[in-house]
């Protein structure tokens, strides 16, 4: 009875805004457009989101460390990305051709720097901690936060940053029913879902994915089994760092910005869907993404952007009380 | 050498070196001019002693890592911004005053004299501290941080929005980015009003006075029942439930009480500064008192004065007056770099905290408790010492 409770009680939680702002729309307007509008930009701003909760997720169910970090490896990827258009002289006026494969080779510059630094820390700051008090490697973790968003701010300076809108990113594709769906959405969308897919492959198919499983199970066991726990975690933090690198890229791409914090923003939200879909669980990841990016969207529209941060913040703190296990988690140790 | 052991061993010898501390602190003032902005640093350093000492409570002692520590900060300043300015102006016509000085009196707004203020910063400090506990209370370690976060980043959303939100009818909840200013100055009964444009040194006693009663609550709750209850719920809570600790009750006054410091710690740096600024209420601001925290010592007392000193001076002395200026300025513009230390402090305050979490986790004054339960408290050396 308490589980139907906690379970549904989240899914009315996380519908009571849509829901609130159809009613509104249907009142106001007699139709739903704005709604949709808000829900296309969600789910495509949510395939970042995914991409970035992913890192999370990967992260804790394997060490039970909550990365704080990953945050600021999403955003050196995307620093990375508008320094590699520079060097690449990527501009508006690029043709099609020299445009795929200029971003290409960002994508591919901008994963391996982010999954570089990432696995860098783990090595540094999480490895020496593994037997010492569980608060200590969160702590290296926040110190590490710090430590990157300066780096983002000598390398870019502290205000936000213009990028090239490189594809046009709101230009209009197609319009269903009124609701308009733009570049930017479709490029969000088609680019993350093979980036799930791979991983998801990855991970239930190879032998290497098969030793992640393992050591999340029971890293002891694992280790007996003659797994090298160590390599397979440097293994877990590689990925989370090439996907972070990859939703830095189509962040830029979308959002035609940087800015040293946006790590820091991308991070809670990301963390949230993380959380929401039960932290340790590949598709709750994706899917509280989804979820999270329309959350946003709806906030940004309706309430004002300077809200969302608390509007995203009081959605964590509900579930993490409530039902720490999310959406479709599986009890985790921490829900106790 | 005899006659020194023996010093050592009498009663009154373990109060020497606090007592010479706490005497030579009082007199620093007469050694330095009125107005000088090196008794400006002390203040604030006092200010953050007092602030990380109550973070300690709730880390350092009770195992509860919060992160959002910057919501005690602003709800104490903001109290001042509220009841000590004009912020409220029109309430009540002339406006309210409780015990204030003849010049305040003719503001319109609120006007409560400072040491009501500061009574009134603890309880609602105690009674917040006691709100972001509840939540907390089914969940463990990293959960709680996050929560804690959470509650630290809407806390300080609701501040700096705060122009937005009216509360009591027409008034706004704050001035949103913009402080709330001027808040009036410390007038404490039978002493003359202070003025913090003319003389810091009331201020400095006053702080002082402050971090001491801080110290002796610090002191005397480590060793009462109650922060032994703490530390066996930082070691392990199932065994201290078993003991007989209540949970509820013991995790909810650790939040109480280390809010409560706060409070007061940040009731008197908004009367300080003269405004109240909800810039300051950002994630930044908990990270610093916690590498305070941590750099002294997680759970020593005297550790963590030690680290709020050293982190204040290098915060508002070393970075801006001596890295920033000066031959270290000329040889970074030589090499050809454009940054200054004050744009990257968060970066150092960062810095501080992998390096000390990595090289020396009990920080620089351990507390031995804290250093036996880092360097043989692990699993494996548990595992090793059963075979």
């Amino acid at each position: 009875m308490l589980e139907f409770i906690s379970k549904y009680g989240l899914i009315a939680l996380l519908l009571a805004l849509p829901v609130y702002y159809g009613i509104q729309d249907l009142s106001d307007d007699g139709n739903l457009t704005r709604l949709g509008d808000n829900l296309v930009d969600g789910l495509s701003n949510g395939a970042i989101w995914a991409l970035v909760a992913l890192g999370y997720t990967l992260v804790y169910g394997i060490i039970e460390l909550i990365n704080f970090a990953h945050g600021e490896i999403f955003m050196l990827g995307a620093f990375t990305s508008f320094a590699m258009w520079g060097a690449l002289g990527l501009t508006e006026s690029t043709g099609a051709g020299g445009l795929i494969v200029g971003l290409l080779v960002s994508l591919v510059v901008a994963m391996f720097v982010s999954a570089s630094i990432n696995v860098m820390i783990e090595r540094v700051a999480y490895r020496p901690l593994r037997s010492a008090p569980k608060l200590a490697p969160l702590i290296t973790a926040v110190g590490f936060s710090f430590i990157l968003q300066n780096v983002g701010i000598l390398w870019y300076g502290a205000s936000q940053r213009a990028v090239p809108d490189l594809i046009e990113s709101q230009r209009e594709l197609f319009n269903i029913a009124g609701i308009s769906i733009s570049r930017g959405d479709v490029l969000a969308i088609a680019a993350t879902i093979p980036l799930v897919l791979l991983l998801t492959a990855f991970i239930g198919g190879s032998r290497l994915g098969k030793a992640m499983r393992a050591t999340a199970q029971d890293p002891e066991a694992a280790r007996l089994m003659g797994i090298n726990v160590d390599t397979t975690i440097s293994l877990t933090f590689l990925l989370g760092g090439l996907l972070a690198g990859a939703a830095g890229l189509i962040n830029t791409l979308y959002q035609t910005s940087v800015w040293f914090f946006q790590g820091f923003t991308a991070g809670l939200i990301a963390f949230t869907a993380a959380v929401m879909g039960g932290i340790g669980n590949l598709r709750g990841a994706v899917l509280g993404g989804f979820i999270i990016g329309c959350i946003q969207q709806i906030s940004d529209n309706r309430i004002g952007n300077e809200w969302t941060p608390a509007v995203i913040f009081a959605y964590l703190v509900l579930i993490m009380t409530f039902r720490p296990q999310g959406l479709i988690g599986e009890e985790t140790r921490e829900a106790g | 050498m005899t006659a020194l052991r023996g010093l050592r061993k009498a009663r009154w010898a373990k109060y020497v070196l606090p007592v010479t501390a706490v005497v030579a602190a009082a007199l620093l003032p007469f050694f330095r001019p009125p107005l000088d902005g090196f008794l400006d640093d002390c203040i604030l350093a006092l200010i953050f002693v007092a602030m990380a000492l109550g973070l300690n409570l709730i880390v350092g002692f009770a195992g509860l890592l919060d992160l959002g520590y910057v919501a005690f900060y602003a709800f104490g300043a903001t109290a001042v911004g509220w009841w000590a300015s004009n912020h409220f102006g029109g309430f009540n016509g002339d406006g309210l005053h409780i015990g204030v000085s003849s010049f305040t009196e003719s503001q319109p707004g609120i006007h409560v004299n400072f040491l009501l203020l500061l009574i009134g910063a603890i309880l609602i400090c105690a009674l917040a501290g006691a709100i972001i506990g509840l939540p907390t209370l089914r969940l463990r370690g990293d959960y709680i941080a996050i929560v804690t976060l959470a509650f630290g980043e809407i806390v300080g959303r609701f501040m700096q929005n705060g122009d937005e939100v009216t509360v009591f009818n027409d008034y706004a909840l704050s001035n949103g980015r913009e402080s709330i200013a001027p808040v009036d100055q410390i007038d404490l009964p039978f002493l003359d009003q202070f003025d913090s444009a003319l003389n810091l040194r009331p201020y400095y006693w006053t702080m002082l006075g402050i971090v001491l009663v801080v110290l002796f609550v610090n002191l005397r709750v480590r060793d009462s029942r109650l922060g032994r209850a703490w530390v066996a719920l930082r070691e392990d809570e199932v065994a201290a439930a078993s003991m007989g600790v209540p949970l509820v009750k013991t995790k909810l006054t650790a939040y109480a009480v280390g809010g409560a410091i706060g409070g007061l710690a940040g009731c008197f740096y908004g009367a300080y500064l003269g405004s109240v600024n909800a810039n300051q209420f950002q994630f930044g601001f908990s990270i610093l008192i916690l590498a305070m925290v941590i750099l002294g010592g997680l759970g020593s007392i005297w550790g963590v004065v030690l680290g709020a000193i050293a982190l204040t001076f290098v915060n508002y002395r070393l970075i801006p007056d001596v890295l920033d200026q000066g031959a270290v300025n000329d040889l970074k513009n030589d090499l050809g770099l454009s940054f200054t230390f004050s744009e990257v402090a968060f970066g150092i305050f960062g810095f501080v905290l992998v390096l000390m979490m990595v090289m020396r986790p009990q920080g620089l004054l351990p507390e031995r408790r804290r250093q036996i339960e880092l360097t043989e408290g692990t699993e494996e050396s548990v595992f090793e010492a059963r075979i």
